[in-house]
Formats: structure tokens, sequence, C-alpha cells
């Protein structure tokens, strides 16, 4: 892993000059406040004041069935936006990044750029236009259908308890597309010509190539997608979702999610006043959720990738 | 009245000065989540009031509503909230009261100008304190195209009969869609369904008081209309409204796609701008000929102190303007649709406004069913509404389920 | 994959395909930001041409003559929030790699544990920190909170490629008498460029993109970002949404050309390594 100078028994300030800054603004601006608001979850307001309860707070987030029943919902409702993403986000990613990282391949840069865009784009205006396109009232999704002559499957799926979830995954998948197919498009650039060039003088074709040069050299790329796929899969869904479905992630809760879940019960929505201490146990909860992925893939996923590539 | 109020607003405003050394501005600052008035603030509302108070400087400064209640929290949290508070009604504003973040404000004079019904929305419940100036009521009822109207030769409804009459007039013609509402962001069919048209069935304030003092339940036979009605509305609809928002059903209406609209006072402006047809408005039905109709005419906007601002008299002189006929009229009719609550008599100019003003005296009034009390539980009552109106129209929940669910909403925590 | 002209036209028509599925939508926006709210509806796909054409939304922007300095906000706001994420990230993460110290794994681990939870649950405490610093209304407090959120998901990954970067170069540079410092920015720095690239471009989206602290640490006139300068467009019940693409549609232009400048350096600095290696 470190390679290392063997160290003396001196204080190597250069470390201290690498690693201080970064800890320090981290710590002071994101830690700090983080653990401020993460110890609220063992507190609770007893008449008037904060007191320490201890685990109360866990206990009715896991037990009392208004409680049980969101986090349920939404970690339930979170599985599926990850596995949709696994399923068709990161596949699409990785098989544009390999088309477009066919050597000499034209117009390769504007492609990457367009690709992109989406990914730019604030979530006020996706929202807005990806609910004016499947609206049933305005007539894109519903023309476009007539015309491939597939009129009658059109729902309007937004709206419906059943299809809600898989269409506000899918607006999810084509607008962070980008940054898969970037880090796979930076890994497969990096492998070496000579290795390819070896792989064609074995007769190897591109296709081959890909699955058993290409795919093999990338693979801690793929499980660094994958983990990042799982972290923003739990915190990066509640802008979208807020935006397109409302805080109360409708129709009847069926697009809820951890992050919908966790600020609507923090800051509050509309009439329901927000709730700090559950708040906070709720964002507690999802930490240690994604707490326990990382470990996986730190300690298990990611050493079994290097070694299968070394 | 005008000058006592003028009277104790100048000793105040010369109070401020004496401690402040005179000569300096102070600078008062409005939270608000109304970013749509922000022109009517600027140009209508506070010129007249600098003119009168040289020496303080009002600012208005919205934030986007849907970050409101979140964003104001946090800023008192972190005290750099500013000096005056657009306040929502009843628990919202109680819960920053208590929080000590609102001021007691009940020795200001102006209160006398406002009834009890209007200070309830923003005092505890014994009454003890009121921590806002009432400031503006919504009234709810239902928008029509007239033009639409005429060509089918429809008359405007008063019982409930008459309005599943006249939707089925239009339904039948087929030009129009019946009824601009969809389900997708579900307010509307709480706020635009239930407590539009659901108060004729349970009374209006009697039904709602009974629920507080315990004598009724979700379950009743009126309560249970109200949302049996709402599944009645299902077929009236446009396809797809599962899907359709608030913008698409305000878009619509005013292109002149559906003939009804259910909804309230707030669209006034909005609407006159966009449509390019004349426009009605009609009160909720009355269950039959026989029968009074109910309005609701919801206590919205209140306006208090921050109780850590550190220009008190200035903000309690501003406050103290709020409750005059001027700032009223002013406000009624710069901005049509959000009627003032005090007692003035005053001109409302606009014609709309004027037919939705109209329904205060052919109607009963009340105000929306879940808003006082009775939404303390988890979820609020009033958000569980949403869900729940949302899916009897959906046809995922019967209105007797849907009944249910908001009686053990209640039942989980409420003691009469 | 010599040219086979076959395989060549089925790749761009896959190309092409996934290009219109990416444009379709920021078409709309871009040919809806030219129309008025009724034009808008009135036939989302027409073009604004004719009666159907209004600037309207544009000119709500213009007249509130402070976009430019929104524009300026956020920019600077974004890029120095980068600089700092990238530099600072690049600098934990070599160090975490390359050397070898007592708590390493369990920096490492700390380093990233701000993925986790959302910074802006730290709302409150961050605002009554920066009321007691007299940061309130400055964009330094902005800066300061994007590079704390970014710094986490720059430093995990900057250290998954690092650990793939061979020690040899480092250890010959060391032989010819290099610093440790030097190293790191002659040696290290070039040759992580693409993924420095990377995060430099799924950085700036959440920082640019961002409403919520701008609105709570500095909505003052002077500090304003863009996106916070949009919001007075939306109302609680009336959205002027010709306004709101106009803006949103000028508001892309400028991360669109801080990405093409990125992903320039991306391949640069690809190229560049590989000729090295």
């Amino acid at each position: 892993m470190s390679h290392s100078i063997p160290s003396g028994s001196r204080w190597r300030w250069y470390i201290v000059f690498f690693v201080a800054p970064a800890t320090l603004i981290y710590t002071v601006f994101a830690i700090y406040p983080i653990v401020e608001s993460l110890r609220l979850s063992l507190f609770a307001e007893r008449d008037a004041v904060e007191a320490f309860v201890g685990i109360d707070n866990y206990k009715k987030l896991f037990t009392e069935p208004y409680w049980a029943d969101q986090f349920w919902n939404a970690f339930k409702n979170n599985v599926w936006l990850f596995v949709l993403h696994m399923l068709i986000q990161n596949p699409v990613a990785l098989a544009l990044a390999a088309i477009l990282s066919i050597p000499n391949l034209r117009g390769a840069a504007t492609y990457r750029t367009i690709f992109f865009l989406p990914t730019l784009l604030s979530v006020v205006v996706i929202g807005f236009i990806w609910q004016l396109i499947l609206s049933p009232l305005w007539g894109i999704t519903p023309a476009f259908m007539n015309f491939m002559g597939v009129g009658k499957f059109f729902a309007p799926w937004l709206g419906l308890e059943s299809s809600a979830l898989t269409a506000v995954t899918l607006i999810s998948i084509w607008q962070y597309v980008g940054i898969p197919m970037m880090l796979f498009y930076a890994a497969l650039l990096n492998i070496p010509e000579e290795t390819l060039e070896a792989a064609r003088i074995d007769g190897l074709n591109g296709w081959s190539i890909f699955w058993k040069v290409k795919l093999p050299l990338i693979l801690p790329t793929l499980g660094l997608v994958g983990i990042l796929t799982y972290i923003g899969n739990f915190t990066a869904s509640f802008d979208l979702i807020y935006t397109l479905q409302g805080g109360l992630a409708g129709p009847n809760g069926s697009t809820d999610v951890m992050g919908t879940f966790m600020f609507r019960t923090f800051f509050g929505f509309q009439a329901q006043l927000g709730d700090v201490n559950m708040g906070a146990t709720v964002a507690s909860s999802l930490f240690f959720i994604i707490l326990i992925g990382v470990s996986v893939y730190l300690f298990g996923v990611q050493r079994r990738l290097q070694r299968y590539q070394a | 009245m005008r000058t006592t109020i003028l009277r104790t607003t100048l000793f105040a405003a010369a109070i401020s000065a004496a401690t402040t050394g005179w000569a300096e501005t102070t600078v008062l600052t409005i939270e608000s989540w109304r970013s749509d008035d922000q022109a009517i603030w600027d140009e209508k509302i506070i010129p007249v009031f600098e003119k009168q108070f040289p020496e303080i400087d009002v600012q208005f400064k919205p934030t986007t509503p849907t970050e409101y209640n979140a964003a104001l929290n946090a800023r008192l949290a972190g005290g750099t909230a500013g000096d005056i508070i657009t306040c929502r009604p009843f628990d919202n504003a109680l819960a920053m009261y208590e929080a000590g973040n609102l001021a007691d404000i009940k020795s200001l004079e102006g209160l006398a100008n406002f009834s009890d019904v209007a200070k309830a929305a923003w005092s505890t419940d014994n009454s003890d304190a009121t921590f806002c100036v009432p400031m503006a009521s919504v009234i709810h009822g239902f928008m029509y195209n007239k033009d639409a109207f005429k060509e089918l030769g429809l008359a405007v409804p008063k019982t409930e009969a008459d309005f599943y009459a006249v939707l089925d007039a239009i339904k039948a013609d087929g030009n129009y869609i019946p009824m601009a509402m969809g389900t997708k962001d579900a307010w509307e069919a709480a706020t635009m369904g239930y407590t539009n048209v659901g108060p004729a069935y349970w009374g209006g304030e009697e039904g709602r008081m009974a629920l507080i003092n315990g004598t009724a339940k979700f379950t009743d036979e009126g309560f249970v209309e109200g949302f049996k009605q709402m599944a009645k509305w299902t077929p009236y609809l446009g396809s797809g409204f599962q899907a359709q928002g608030y913008t698409d059903s305000q878009n619509l209406f005013t292109l002149g796609r559906a003939a009804i609209y259910p909804t309230g006072s707030w669209e006034i402006t909005g609407f006159q701008e966009n449509a390019e047809f004349e426009l009605g408005a009609f009160a909720p039905p009355a269950k039959d000929a026989s029968s009074d109709c109910y309005i609701s005419d919801h206590t919205d906007i209140g306006i208090g102190m921050n109780a850590n601002t550190k220009n008190k008299e200035a903000a309690l002189t501003f406050l103290e303007w709020t409750s005059s006929a001027e700032f009223a009229s002013l406000l009624t009719n710069a901005a049509p649709g959000f009627f003032s609550l005090a007692n003035h008599n005053f001109e409302v100019e606009n014609e709309l406004a004027q037919e939705f003003m109209a329904m205060r005296s052919e109607c009963k009034a009340t105000i929306r069913v879940a808003h006082q009390i009775l939404g303390r539980g988890e979820p609020a009552l009033s958000n569980e509404l949403w869900t729940l109106t949302a899916n009897v129209i959906n046809g995922t929940m019967t209105a007797e389920a849907a009944a249910q669910g908001a009686q053990d909403n209640l039942d989980a925590w409420f003691k009469p | 994959m010599r040219s086979n002209p076959l395989s060549s036209m089925a790749i761009h028509g896959v190309l092409i395909l996934y290009s219109a599925l990416a444009l379709f939508p920021l078409l709309l926006i871009a040919i809806n930001s030219f129309k008025s709210k009724k034009g808008i509806f009135r036939d989302p796909t027409a073009l604004p041409l004719g009666e159907l054409y209004s600037t309207k939304g544009y000119q709500s922007v213009l007249a509130n003559g402070d976009f430019p300095l929104y524009f300026g906000n956020s920019l600077t706001v974004t890029l120095i929030s980068l600089v700092l994420i990238l530099l600072l990230g690049a600098m934990a993460a070599h160090g975490l790699t390359e050397y070898r110290f007592k708590g390493n794994g369990l920096l490492g681990l700390y380093l990233i544990l701000g993925i986790m939870v959302p910074i802006r649950l730290g709302t409150v405490a961050l605002l009554e920190l920066f009321v007691k610093l007299g940061l309130t209304n400055t964009l330094t407090a902005l800066v300061l909170v994007y590079t704390a959120q970014g710094l986490p998901i720059a430093i995990f990954i900057f250290t998954e490629f690092l650990k793939s970067v061979s020690g040899e170069i480092k250890d010959s540079a060391r032989i010819d008498g290099l610093s440790e410092y030097r190293i790191f920015f002659e040696v290290v720095l070039p040759l992580i460029r693409p993924v420095i690239a990377t995060v430099a471009v799924f950085s700036m989206i959440p920082i640019w993109n961002d409403l919520w602290f701008p609105l709570i640490l500095s909505p003052g006139e002077e500090t304003r970002t863009v996106t916070l300068g949009i919001q007075q467009f939306i109302g609680q019940y009336t959205v002027n949404w010709s306004a709101v693409l106009a803006a949103l549609t000028v508001a892309i232009v400028p991360v669109l050309i801080m990405y093409v400048i990125f992903s320039k350096q991306l391949i640069r600095g690809i190229t560049a390594g590989a000729v090295k290696g």
C-alpha cells in the first residue's frame, strides 16, 4: 500500500503539511456541525427542556408503527433505487465510456459533452421539464407513443403508486449517468496501449479485448462506482424526489426514500413541524447503513478486486 | 380609532428616536414566504409606511415558499433572522412562539381591530398571548370560465345537485374538461377539495368544534360524506389526473381547456393576468336547496415580531401600522384575493375579489378543518388529509377508510 | 476495433440515439425559455416562432440588473471551492497513501465519514459558528462549507486512484534528490491529472446548483448566488416559468465552459501520462 521511506524517529513535517489543511477545514465545517446535530438523537424534548434519553429515540424509530413503517418503506424504496441504478445506470455508463474510448472515434469530445450535459442542470429545471414531458396533459409523451404505435401503453406514471418510483429513478439515471461514465472513461483511457497491442497480437478481437482485457483492468473502478452509487442513492436522491414529488414523496408515500424521510422529519414540512431529535435519529441510522456498506467495500470488495487485478 | 393608533405609533417612534439618538435610520427586515408579493411590498405598501415613518427603512426579503419554514427556523436558531416575521397560522407560529422566537404582542392597541376568530389563529389556546397581527385570509370556492358557461347555457350551481348537473353537462358536451384538478401534488385535493366542499356536510364550524370537543369523529356521517364527494369528482377530472400537478391545473384552466377550477381567492391576480376569457367565482354548493352554504374563510397570513430583534420599537411601530385601515386597504387591493382580516371598512376594487367577498355574507364561514389544535399529531393531520384525499380521488382508498385513517391519526394522541 | 465501416456506422447510430435522449429535454428547456408562460403550455414542443416567440423571460431576468453580480458570486464561490477541494483533497490523499504513520488508517476512514451524512443537517451549528466568526453574508462562509462538503468524496476517489500509482516513479525521484513536497507537486499531481479533472467535474455541480446554504448563510443582496437569485421567480402560487427557464438556460453556460476545460485537461493528462509511461 505505501511505498514509504523507512521512517526515522524524527517528526515528518511534510505529512502534516499534506493532511492537516484538509483535516482542519473538514473537521471544523463538516464534522463539528454534523456531530452537533447527530448527538441530538440521544435527546428529546421533555416539558420544554432537552433531556438525555439514551437510545429511546432509536427504539421509537424501530418499534412505533408510525416511524417504523416510514423507515422501512423508505429503505425498501432506496433498495429499489439502488438496484435500478446498478442494473441500468452503470452498465449504460460503462457501454458509453467503452464506445467513447475507441481510439480515433470521430466526434468523441462532442458526444462526451452531450452525454454529460444533463448532469450539469439544476434539479429545478429537470423536475419541470420531465413533468412536462411525462405529463398526460401537454401531449409530449402521448404523442410520441402514438406515433410509435404504442399509445395505449401510456399512463400517468409519475402519479401512480405502482410506477412513480421507477419513473423518478429513470429520470435520476438520465441525469446522473454522466458521472460513472466519466469515471469509467478515465479508467479505460488509463489502460496502457502496450497491453492492448499485446492482446491484438494474440489475435483477440475488439469484443473479447473489452471483456478479457479491459474489464478486468478496470474492476477497481467498477467497485468504486458501485460504492459511490450506493452512497449517492441514500444521500443525493433527496433533491430530485423533493422537486418532482414534493415533501410527502407521493403518491401515498410511494417515492419516499431515506433522504426525503430524513429531511421531512428534521426540518418539517408544511403543517408538520420539524423534529430535530427524530430527524437526527433517522440521520444517524442512515449513517450506519452507509457505514456498513462502505466498510464492506473497503475491507471486502476492494481488497479482493485489487488482489484479482494483481 | 385611527387617531389613537397614530398617536401610539408616533409615541413609539419618538421613544425609538430618543433611545437611538435620532437621525439614524432603523432597518427592519421582513421574513416572508410570499415571493409572489415582492413587487407589491416594494412598490405599494412599504413606500406608504416609510413616508409616515422616514426614520424606518423596511425591507421585504422573502424566501422560496418550499424552503421558508426550514430556512426561517435555522436563521432564528442562528440569530440572523429578520425583525418582522410573516406567520403561518396556528401550530406553526405557535411553535415559534413557544420556542421563544416570536414575541407576545398582545399589548398592541391595533389588535382591537380584529375579531377573536381572526386572532385565534395566532394566539395560545387559552388566548393569554397573541403573537402575530392577523393579516389576511383566503376564501375557498370555485372559479369558472364564464365564456364556457355561456356557450353551454349553464347557470352557476347553488346546490350539490346543480353542481353535478353542471359537471355532467360539460362532460356530455365534451369540449371542456369539466374540472381542472389533479392529485399529483396532493395538497389541492385536500385544500381545494375536501376542506372546500366538505364543510357543507359537517356543518362548518359546528362540525369542526365538535371534533375538537370530542363530540364528533371523522367517521361520523358528515366527515365521511366529504370524502364521498371527493370520490364523486373523479370522473370529471382530466385523464391522467394522477400525474397532474398544481401548475398543470392552473394552466389547464387559464388556457381555457377546463371549465371549472376548484380553488381559492389567492389565484385572482395570477389568473386575471393569464386567462383570455371572463372569470367568475361561485361558492361551494350547499347540500340542498334548504341548507346553508359554507365557505372556508381561512386565516392564512399573520405578521409578528422576532422576539430577539434589536429594533423592537421600530418593529412594534410597523406592526401597529399593519393593523390600520390604511394597511388593510393597501394590502387587499394590491393583492386581491388576500382579504384583510381587520374590521375596518374599505373598498375592494377588484370585481372577482368582490365576488369572493360576497360569499362571506351568503354563506357561513369556517376554516380548514385540521388546522387548529387537531393538527398536532404525527403526522400533522392536515398533511395526512392531503394523502388521504388524494387516495380517495385516485380510487386507491374508500371514503370510509380515509375517514378511519383521519380518526386513527386523532385517536393516537388527541384528548378532547 | 480498427474501422470497419459497418461497425462504425452502428457505433455512431448508438451514440446519436443516446445524444437525442440526452438532448431532447434540454432542447425543450431552451426553446421554451423563448416563450411566454402561456406559450409554453399551449404547445411545449413547438418552436418559438411567430406568435409564440417571446423574450419576456429573458427580459425579466435582465430587468433585475443584479444578475451579473450573482453570476460573479457563483463563479467565485465555485472556483475557489474547487481549487481548495482538489488541492487539499489530493494532498491529503497523497499523505494517506504514500506514508505510513500512526493512525493512518483511522484518519483515512475519518476523512470519508462526511460522505455519509449530509452537512445540511448541521446547518444550525454552522450558522452559529459563522455568526461567531463574523462571516455571515460573506462568500467565504460558502467556500468553507462547500470545501468541507466536497473534501471527503474527493479524498475517497483520489485515494483509490493513488493506490494504483506505481511506487517506482516516486522512488526514482527520491533517488534524484527531490524533496517530498516536490515529489507531490511535480511527479504525483501530473500523474493523477485525469482523476483531478474527473473529480472537478462532479464536485462543481452540487456547488453551482446549491440553494440551501446561500439561503441560510449569505442571503444578502451583495452575496447572492445565481440559484438564489432565480428563486425570486418562484412564488407560492405563481411561478414565472419563462424567467426560470431563461435564467437556468443562461446558468448552464458557465458550468458547461468549466466542464469543457476540465475534460480537455482529462484527455491531455491521460495522453501526457501515456507518453511518459
